[in-house]
């Protein structure tokens, strides 16, 4: 799959170079079209962007002004005084990483036993872990209520971090089997006959080979636990507690709606977690949809 | 080609099944993990819709049926269940169309096309919360840039429109914001699908003068089947489950105008401190959930067979 993939970008690249694109009017209404909708995705966030650096009088001003009139770049050094957003990224950055190192921890063997190994159950195994993809703490979100609380975790960041780490083992184990079964075995087996134990040939070969693939799992189980929000809504209480997904929802309540500095919290929160996502573009759609697409 | 297609292919001329012993040391952890967040709760959920439970969540012996007998008395229930089915149909239906096209028009070759990828990724990445409260501050009724925009287009004049809080509209707000985070995932599945067709096919069928109309329709949409199936199903799924868009933009009110059985769910569990109907919508909820991933886990081991 990958290697024809790469041979498929390749002769892509070549033909690129070949042919050089030339300019004709239904190119340009095509490329016109396209900017215009790329744009129209990202309208909300310029928003955003922009109100974010408004002084406060101007949002309700009327007439409105889609622009700032004075750019006011200090709502973003104000914010940290005005909310608890200092306490609330950083309960999303423990969280997520937390969550996102169990789900190495725990789908990295599993995937490699998978893509090497035929054994009894392999196929219910796997069966198993493409159904909890499909479902979203959500719909159960009563039962975890109920088993967090019976092992007296309500309130906790652990709560989080185990149930997080359970939704998103999913994908971490259909996208690294994928990589890790391209792997030639032979490679492996060269290792082993120098000496490597199973698990020190995981380590030192194939685990280095297979980067793309566990960047790509790092990032999206920590974009994921980052956006996480009915979890997080049901069963931290605490306002010091709260991560920034549920945090920014008290702001609406609290503070009167300062759109200004609610919209500086969703930038600082947003912008970072869009380019590592865009960073692994290439490997979602495979992950998400356990391969049956790409 | 799938993933598992290639473990099987590179297992199958490897070592002769092992038994499932020797595997628990590797896989046990995950299934340790997903029985704990996924299997518990489920089975949790379905034991307390069978008992009696107080407000406060105290457990008081076997109710039978009791609690689905008390959740199909509110006379709400049947209102919010034919719109959960309007709320996906409408919001699938929707995003699958416009997603059709916008993967045919970022699949052609343009300058700054990465870009364009890049800008469509940016909802899928971005909290469904904060997109949902971004919206509602551009729907706005004064200060929101939409109506603005009306005004100066001309579109509207007098009375700029509530749209979030006019219960006219405010379902259709929501439908919106669903479609525009739904479309980036949908979009790329179509793209993936459209990448997977062998461009020899396609110009075979231009040097037996197929117009770029007929050989979509005729060549690249059949091909396209699996993964708009695909991407359907999912997106069933996910819209069915959508809480944070009803939750940060109308919690499902006024009343239960908006709710979903979703939101209902939740809100007679946790707002209202209804349990025992509440856990039996769960169950409900549950089970339509099982119904369509049964359908996925057999539309995906088709297409693992072809491979």
């Amino acid at each position: 799959m990958k290697t024809l993939e790469k041979k498929n970008e390749m002769s892509a690249k070549v033909k690129k170079d070949k042919v050089k694109f030339v300019w004709t009017p239904k190119k340009a209404a095509t490329a016109f079209s396209a900017y215009m909708i790329g744009l129209f995705f990202i309208y909300p966030y310029i928003n955003m962007l922009l109100t974010s650096l408004k002084p406060n009088e101007e949002l309700y001003a009327f007439p409105m002004k889609r622009l700032p009139q004075s750019w006011q770049f200090d709502n973003y050094l104000e914010v940290w005084s005005v909310a608890p957003i200092g306490n609330f990224l950083r309960a999303s950055v423990i969280v997520s990483i937390c969550a996102t190192l169990l789900v190495l921890v725990v789908s990295v063997p599993a995937a490699y036993y998978v893509a090497r190994n035929r054994f009894k159950g392999r196929s219910a195994f796997l069966l198993l872990v493409l159904a909890t993809q499909m479902f979203s703490p959500t719909a159960l979100i009563i039962g975890i209520f109920r088993e967090v609380k019976f092992f007296g975790l309500l309130d906790t960041w652990a709560a989080l971090i185990i149930v997080n780490a359970g939704f998103n083992l999913a994908f971490a184990v259909w996208l690294l089997s994928g990589f890790f079964a391209s792997v030639p075995v032979e490679i492996e087996e060269a290792a082993m006959v120098d000496g490597c134990t199973r698990f020190q040939s995981l380590r030192r070969v194939v685990l280095p080979v297979t980067l793309p693939g566990l960047v790509t799992a790092v990032i999206f189980t920590f974009v994921s636990t980052w956006n996480e929000f009915t979890v997080a809504l049901t069963v931290i209480s605490s306002p010091t507690r709260q991560p920034i997904s549920t945090g920014i929802t008290t702001f609406i309540g609290q503070y009167d709606v300062a759109w200004e500095y609610l919209f500086t919290t969703t930038a600082i929160a947003i912008v970072p977690v869009v380019i590592l996502f865009i960073s692994i573009e290439k490997y979602l759609v495979g992950g998400l949809t356990a391969g049956s697409v790409k | 080609m799938t993933a598992t297609g290639i473990a099987e292919k590179k297992v199958k001329n490897r070592r002769p099944a092992n038994s499932t012993l020797s595997a628990l040391p590797w896989i046990g952890p995950s299934l340790l993990l997903i029985l704990l967040v996924v299997v518990w709760p489920a089975i949790e959920l379905i034991r307390i819709s069978l008992t009696k439970i107080t407000s406060a969540g105290v457990l008081e012996g076997f109710f039978g049926l009791g609690n689905y007998r008390l959740l199909f008395e509110n006379p709400d229930l049947k209102t919010i269940a034919v719109r959960t089915l309007i709320w996906v149909f409408a919001v699938v239906s929707i995003t699958v169309a416009l997603s059709l096209p916008l993967a045919q028009l970022i699949n052609q070759n343009f300058p700054g096309r990465k870009f364009v990828r890049w800008a469509m990724i940016v909802p899928w990445a971005a909290s469904v919360v904060m997109t949902s409260i971004i919206w509602k501050w551009i729907l706005e009724l004064t200060s929101g840039e939409f109506n603005l925009t009306l005004q100066q287009l001309g579109l509207q004049d007098g009375q700029p429109v509530d749209w979030l809080r006019d219960p006219r509209y405010s379902f259709f707000v929501l439908v919106w914001v669903a479609v525009f985070v739904s479309i980036p995932f949908t979009t790329f599945v179509i793209l993936a699908g459209l990448q997977s067709i062998p461009n020899d096919i396609v110009e075979a069928s231009q040097v037996d003068g197929a117009g770029p109309w007929q050989i979509y329709r005729r060549i690249k949409f059949p091909l396209l089947r699996n993964a708009l199936l695909i991407a359907t199903i999912i997106n069933l799924i996910n819209v069915f489950n959508s809480f944070p868009i009803i939750w940060a933009l109308t919690r499902g009110g006024p009343g239960y105008d908006t709710d979903t059985m979703i939101t209902f769910a939740y809100k007679m569990a946790f707002v209202e401190y209804n349990m025992g109907p509440s856990t039996a919508l769960g169950v409900i909820n549950f089970a339509f959930i099982m119904l369509i991933v049964l359908i996925y886990l057999r539309v995906t081991k088709a297409t693992r067979d072809q491979a």
